[in-house]
Formats: structure tokens, C-alpha cells, sequence
């Protein structure tokens, strides 16, 4: 289904990014309609994370356009940058907050350092962000005083403490068991329509994207093999989709060949 | 061989201009950057009351020391009374810059290097950067600018618990008069001394931290290796590299100023 230009906010376009002789991105392109939640699947090791990285201007790519809003965000313009900067939020899969900071101070840092606001205006939005997320009774706790679950949860109040249009997730759920997983994907299925931000998240865990994000796309050595939404990707016949998508069929089937006494060959990760 | 001096200069080079940028990008965007007072002053505190109390202490030991030296010297020439004018001269002019840089690089230099290193491994300086804060305002500039005050007041404090330590050897411990120790001190000090101990105490706050600073901030690009061990390895060559900056230039400024 085609998207109309004006309802992007995102897009991008011939993404490259290397690491020495490592090609990592190859022309990865992508779009993301505003307001819909995103997500980017694909190997560990793909070059989920330095591609979301590279639209977080934590790397610097080596080739190719991204433009946010309509607005082509030049290298070098760094006015066009800050402007994104102040739009978009990135949520770090450590999470990244400030451990001698307490949640409260977590949460108020990008008020106070971005935007003009009295002290009282800054303490009550950053206790408003505490709130919307169930942590307002842990104000004064400091992140190490606090469950994984709990800290993803004050990651993402600092996240949209700002109101910002674009919040990119970087593999959210890495290391989580599945029961928390599924609650991480509720939580920003839940929070992205409350809120109404655009989400890009990357990750690796398909069945939970596929029930939370409004579009799928897929990468595989360096390129977007595919993009769609969840039932076109469901029904793909795309190689590395169904490969990425019935990964637990080949499972089984190589479980059984190994209980067959058969000999199978497996793929360096 | 000379292709290994030639690679070996090119990188003292390129790193000595990385980290001119480095300083150059940390007062450049501390201008204008919100609450930077309050951060300068949190960074004094952390340079200031927490060092204290090593610095009373080996300010203290230092002038006993001298003071216990200085006199059994003195006193095979029958020259007791010129305690006050050797502790003075020694500890404003030589050892209490010095040493006061010393003891603040071990404490609050080795602590800043350590603090910007993990939170370059936390990513918390990528955070930081994402939300359109810069990282060199918000972390960097306030140690800098706190060490430029700190270094000369912490300087100050030494040298008179170190004059204090030479009066209390001298005259508590050996006898001698305490008008005749205090007189000499007070007819040896100028004030040429004194602005040569601050010359030296602003200097070394200076180029101790920003080195510190530098190689914390800079610890994902060691190459000793990454995560813990990169911290340890920047922490350490921070330390290393500040306490030979403070005797290098303790010579180049005194050959300036003597």
C-alpha cells in the first residue's frame, strides 16, 4: 500500500555505514508513517542498532539521506539537527540513565538542559512523566534502587518528557524472558497511542511485533529486504522472511533430524 | 625504526590537537549553557570539600617534615632562625603547588576520569547527546572551570597547614622561639611568591583535569581494551600522564618566573 509523502515523518534513503573493511549498512532505506508504530527486524548482528543509531546521530553515516519531516537533515547543518534532536527521542537498549541522578532528576535532565522552563514548570511535567508511567512513588529512588522492568519504564519517561514526535526504541526486550517481554511491547503499544508518538523500534522478537507494530520491516545485510505491514509480512514469500518468520518450523525440523541421528549444518551466527 | 618515530610523532601530534579541540568544544559550548553555575559549583564540591581532607593532612606532614629536616641542617651552620624562611620559600614556591596538584590528580582527577569513563560505557554520554544536550557543556566544561578555582584555593590551604606544620616542628617539638620562625616566614614570602604558587596552582588544576577529562571521555577509544579494563587503562594513563604534566610544567614555569 502506498504511502502519501505528506504523512512520513520519516524517511530514509541508501543508508551506508562501514567499520573499517565491515560493510554494516548497505543502502538500508526505510519509511515511517507519521503517528504508526515501526519495527525494524533482523538478525543479532544485522546492523539494527547502528542503523537506528546512524538516524540518532549517536554514528555518523558514511553515505545515503535522511529526512524528518519533510526536511532533509544535512551533515554539517547544525541547525537542522538540533531541530530534530528537540523532536525525537532515542530509548538505549542499557537504557542509559544517569546513575547518580534519582528518577525524578532522570526524567527533568532534557527540560531543564532543552527547553526554557521555570523550576516549578520542570518538576511538575517531570512528575506528570513519573506519573503516566507508574513510577511517581519512586521519585527519589536512584536507577541501581530499581528492577529492570522499572528502569525501562523511567527510560521511557525521560523519553517523552519532551513530547516528542519520534522516539526510536533500540531492541527494548533484549535479554528480557517472554512474560516481559510481551510486557515492554504492551507498554509501548500502550504509550504510543496515548501519546500519539511515532515509534521505531528495533528488535528481533517477531511474534511481538508483529501483534504491536503497524508496519514491519526487515533487515538483512545491510538492506531492507522488506517493508509492509504485518499481514503482507505474514504472508511474504520473500526468502529471509521466511526464513526470519518460521524460524521455529526449522527448528523443529532440525531437532528432528538431529534425533534421527542425521547430520545437519548449521550457520555461524 | 624511522618509520616507527614517524608514526609515533604523528600520533603525539594528532592526539595533542584532539585534545586542544577537546577543550576548545568544551568552553566553546559551555557558552550559554543552562544551569552551568550550578553544575560548576557541585564540581567544586567534588574537587573542593572532598579532597580536603587529604590535602590538610599531607600539607601538615609535609611541613613537619621539612621543618624536622630543616632545622638539624640549620643547625650545624647555627642558622635555627632562618626555619621559617626554608619551610616558606620551600612549600610556597616548590611543594605546595606541587604537591597539592599531586594529591587533587589522585583524588579528583583519577575520579573524574574514572566517572566520564563509565558513563561513555553506559552510553550515558550518547544519551546525553541524542536529547540535543552536548555532552563537553554538561560534563566536561564545569570540572574545567572548577578546577581553575579549586586548584589555587586547595594550593593556598596547603601551604599555610604546611607553614603551620614547619612552626609546630620547629618550635613545639625543637624549641625554637615561634616570633622568631613566624618573622622569618613573613620577611621571606613576597609577593612575587605568592603569585608564582597561584601561577603554578592554575596552571596544574587546568592541565591536570582537562587531561583527566580527556581520557575519560575518551575511554571507548583505548586501546588497551574496552568496557572495565578501558576504564582501569584511561584511568590510569590519566593519572600517570597528569602527575608528569604537573613536574614538567613546575620546571618550565619556575625557569620562567625564577
Amino acid at each position: 500500500m502506498a504511502i502519501e509523502s505528506q504523512d512520513l515523518l520519516l524517511k530514509v534513503e541508501g543508508l551506508q555505514k562501514r567499520f573499517g573493511e565491515q560493510s554494516v549498512l548497505a543502502g538500508a532505506s526505510l519509511t515511517v508513517p507519521r503517528g504508526s508504530l515501526v519495527a525494524v527486524l533482523g538478525r543479532s548482528g544485522a546492523g539494527k542498532s547502528v542503523f537506528l543509531k546512524c538516524l540518532a546521530d549517536v554514528i555518523e553515516p558514511d553515505a545515503g539521506e535522511i529526512w524528518f519531516d519533510g526536511r532533509l537533515l544535512a551533515r554539517g547543518d547544525a541547525g537542522v539537527r538540533q531541530h530534530f534532536r528537540s523532536r525525537c527521542s532515542f530509548l538505549f537498549q542499557s537504557n542509559a540513565l544517569f546513575d547518580s541522578l534519582t528518577a525524578l532528576e532522570n526524567v527533568a535532565l532534557p527540560l531543564e538542559q532543552t527547553m526554557d522552563l521555570q523550576a516549578g514548570e520542570v518538576r511538575e511535567r517531570s512528575l506528570e512523566a513519573l506519573k503516566q508511567l507508574e513510577l511517581e512513588a519512586f521519585w527519589d529512588r536512584y536507577p541501581g534502587q530499581m528492577s529492570g522492568g522499572m528502569q525501562k519504564r523511567l527510560a521511557l519517561a525521560r523519553a517523552i518528557v519532551t513530547r516528542p514526535e519520534l522516539v526510536l526504541f533500540d531492541e527494548p526486550t533484549a535479554g528480557l524472558d517472554p512474560v516481559r517481554r510481551n510486557a515492554v511491547f504492551t507498554m509501548i503499544a500502550k504509550y504510543q497511542r496515548q501519546f500519539g508518538f511515532t515509534a521505531l523500534i528495533v528488535t528481533h522478537d517477531v511474534p511481538e511485533a508483529l501483534v504491536a507494530a503497524d508496519r514491519v520491516a526487515l533487515l538483512d545485510t545491510g538492506r531492507m529486504v522488506f517493508q509492509g505491514s504485518p499481514g503482507e509480512f505474514i504472508a511474504s514469500e520473500e526468502a529471509m522472511v521466511i526464513q526470519f518468520r518460521d524460524s521455529e518450523k526449522e527448528l523443529s525440523k532440525m531437532l528432528a533430524s538431529i534425533r534421527r541421528g542425521e547430520t545437519i549444518q548449521t550457520e555461524d551466527t | 625504526m624511522v618509520r616507527a618515530v614517524g608514526r609515533y610523532t604523528l600520533e603525539i601530534v594528532q592526539s595533542l590537537g584532539d585534545l586542544a579541540l577537546f577543550v576548545g568544544r568544551s568552553f566553546r559550548m559551555a557558552v550559554g549553557s543552562r544551569k552551568l553555575g550550578r553544575r560548576v559549583v557541585r564540581a567544586m564540591f567534588e574537587q573542593g570539600a572532598r579532597c580536603l581532607p587529604v590535602i590538610l593532612i599531607v600539607g601538615l606532614f609535609t611541613g613537619l617534615v621539612l621543618g624536622l629536616q630543616g632545622y638539624y641542617v640549620l643547625n650545624r651552620f647555627g642558622s635555627e632562625s632562618l626555619l621559617g624562611t626554608l619551610v616558606s620559600l620551600s612549600i610556597v614556591r616548590e611543594l605546595g603547588p606541587v604537591l597539592a596538584a599531586l594529591m587533587l590528580v589522585g583524588q579528583a582527577g583519577s575520579a573524574l576520569a574514572a566517572e566520564l569513563g563509565i558513563q561513555r560505557n553506559t552510553e550515558q554520554i550518547a544519551a546525553l547527546e541524542t536529547m540535543g544536550v552536548s555532552s563537553h557543556a554538561y560534563l566536561v566544561a564545569p570540572r574545567l572551570i572548577a578546577a581553575l578555582m579549586v586548584f589555587p584555593m586547595q594550593t593556598a590551604l596547603f601551604c599555610c597547614v604546611g607553614l603551620w606544620g614547619g612552626s609546630l616542628s620547629g618550635s613545639l617539638l625543637l624549641g625554637l622561639e615561634p616570633g622568631i620562625y613566624w618573622s622569618a616566614v613573613e620577611r621571606a614570602v613576597e609577593l612575587v611568591d605568592v603569585r608564582e604558587c597561584m601561577t603554578k596552582a592554575v596552571t596544574f588544576g587546568f592541565l591536570t583535569m582537562t587531561l583527566c577529562a580527556y581520557h575519560g571521555f575518551n575511554a571507548h577509544r583505548c586501546r588497551s581494551g574496552t568496557g572495565a579494563r578501558g576504564v582501569s587503562a584511561s584511568t590510569t594513563r590519566a593519572v600517570v600522564q597528569s602527575s608528569i604534566i604537573v613536574l614538567a610544567a613546575d620546571y618550565v614555569i619556575t625557569s620562567f618566573l625564577i
